[in-house]
């Protein structure tokens, strides 16, 4: 059973619509210039470009590997939005991964005391309704 | 130095703190009023003006300004958006054109609106932030500080150093929001923690007020009544507004923005007399310090302890209390104090015979800074 996903929306657009349709089917994708085989945050893309080499060429949008490191991270006590007062101390992680960009999501399944620095992790998909699937991660195996 | 320095010779106030019944485009005026008022000028010596966009009523802006001052006619005029670290630009940009012939005297204002009215969400950085529930500059600013003390240690007792000496010099300011409430180390581990490692006596003040400074040429400066304050040295360092995209989270822009400023002023770190930082929270401080060169990259903790940055320590900083225990008017806290530091005007607090000020500004999940070194 899904309801509706109580949050805000992830903003999903035109650019980065392939990124959440993949999500849907539990498959994390990144974009790959095909000029310089640089790999970019999948959801902050506003422009055809690539920011390491400029070609204007439309990235490949690739299955990228899910796994990566903690960069950092905060727990979260106080919040204004109430969605998420029910989770609070919720932890916001940015992902450092292997194929290189930086993801920032939430943590499932670990404490803020869990948290190190370069701590393995792998995501995890949640769907939080029928147009939405969210990727956070966990602690990987 | 191969063009001649510029001097900021007029400072507005407004009151501030909650200040529901005034409108955005009122404070605006009020401070501009009195900035040119203090530089024993009438508005149509003004020939500049730019003007830091409030989030709170974004069509107040440059054009009302001029209006309201009743200035038939400009050679310069325009909105600064560089959030937080725009007063430090708008001087640069004034002094440019003043350097260049283009301008006389140019108006820079700012109002804040944050303690009594919303601000207009009008440009967010990309990505789904909020539905991860990144919920402004203190989320964005505890990730940040928590790499920082994941790499280096730096302590949650090491941030309350810095949150309560300038608690201590907010004591010594009677218009701060929190003079007449001191602060012990105890009463900042006690305070709740809002993200961590940042507790609220690490996050800045919400406020209203307004500001406004003129800015003249080193000539004009000696007719002006008060004593003028030269910009001796300046620099900008803009980072990616998002904070993924950055190379680092733990650099900021003021690492170029302060070696352009030492190298634009010809001085060293020894020859500043009195500091004002921009403290959104007490982790801006420490990094800040850091990358301004004042200590090795990583020991901006350990720097902060025993008191250093009080007013009888070794570097005194943000004497007015600063964002987290005066006023959160972002850059316009710090220029006008250490302006003021340089005059000789700061009674209680002043740092004794202050020649050469350092002021910092950040702006945007602090990707954008501005560093000024102001001398008397």
């Amino acid at each position: 059973m899904t309801t509706q996903f109580k949050k805000p929306s992830p903003g999903i657009t035109p650019e980065t619509k392939p990124f959440w349709d993949a999500a849907k089917r539990n498959e994390f994708m990144l974009v790959k210039c095909v000029g310089c085989g640089f790999y970019r945050n999948p959801v902050s893309i506003t422009a055809n470009i690539c920011p390491e080499c400029g070609s204007r060429k439309p990235g490949e949008w690739v299955k990228a590997s899910g796994k990566g490191r903690v960069h950092t991270y905060t727990a979260v006590h106080r919040t204004f939005d109430p969605s998420f007062e029910k989770e609070l101390p919720y932890i916001i992680v940015i992902v450092e991964l292997e194929e290189g960009p930086r993801f920032l999501s939430n943590m499932r399944d670990a404490k803020p005391e869990d948290m190190k620095l370069d701590m393995p992790l792998e995501v995890v998909f949640e769907k939080v309704s029928d147009e939405v699937t969210v990727p956070y991660f966990k602690p990987a195996k | 130095m191969s063009q001649k320095e510029c001097a900021i010779v007029g400072l507005g106030y407004t009151p501030q703190g909650k200040c529901p019944d005034w409108s955005v485009r009122e404070l605006f005026l009020e401070a501009s009023v009195n900035a040119i008022k203090d530089a024993g000028m009438k508005p149509h010596d003004i020939d500049g003006i730019l003007v830091e966009l409030c989030w709170t009523d974004p069509t107040t802006q440059n054009w009302s300004l001029q209006m309201d001052l009743g200035i038939p006619e400009l050679s310069l005029s325009a909105v600064y958006d560089s959030m937080g670290a725009s007063p430090g630009c708008q001087m640069q940009v004034a002094q440019w054109a003043i350097q260049n012939g283009i301008c006389k005297n140019v108006l820079c204002a700012f109002v804040e609106k944050s303690a009594t009215a919303p601000a207009v969400p009008y440009r967010m950085s990309a990505g789904p932030g909020l539905a991860y529930g990144l919920h402004g500059a203190m989320h964005g600013i505890a990730l940040a500080a928590m790499r920082h003390k994941m790499l280096y240690g730096t302590t949650s007792e090491q941030l309350g150093e810095v949150a309560v000496t300038f608690r201590k010099h907010a004591q010594l300011n009677p218009k701060a929001q929190m003079y007449g409430k001191p602060m012990t180390l105890a009463d900042h581990q006690n305070s709740r923690i809002i993200a961590e490692p940042l507790h609220l006596f690490d996050c800045c003040l919400v406020s209203d007020g307004g500001r406004a400074a003129v800015i003249t040429s080193g000539d004009r400066a000696k007719d002006c009544p008060q004593p003028p304050v030269y910009i001796m040295g300046y620099g900008q360092g803009h980072v990616k507004m998002d904070l993924i995209e950055r190379n680092t989270l733990v650099d900021t822009g003021a690492g170029v923005s302060g070696a352009h400023a030492f190298r634009t002023a010809g001085i060293q770190h020894k020859d500043i007399d009195v500091l004002g930082l921009y403290d959104a929270t007490t982790h801006n401080i420490i990094t800040q310090l850091e990358e301004l060169g004042f200590c090795e990259r990583g020991e901006g903790g350990p720097f902060v302890e025993n008191g250093r940055l009080s007013i009888d320590g070794e570097f005194p900083t943000n004497l007015s209390g600063g964002m987290l225990s005066e006023t959160y008017l972002q850059g316009w806290t710090g220029i006008p104090e250490i302006v003021s530091q340089l005059r000789g005007h700061c009674g209680d607090r002043q740092v004794k015979d202050a020649k050469i000020g350092l002021v910092t500004n950040q702006g945007g999940y602090i990707a954008f800074h501005s560093t000024l070194i102001l001398r008397r």
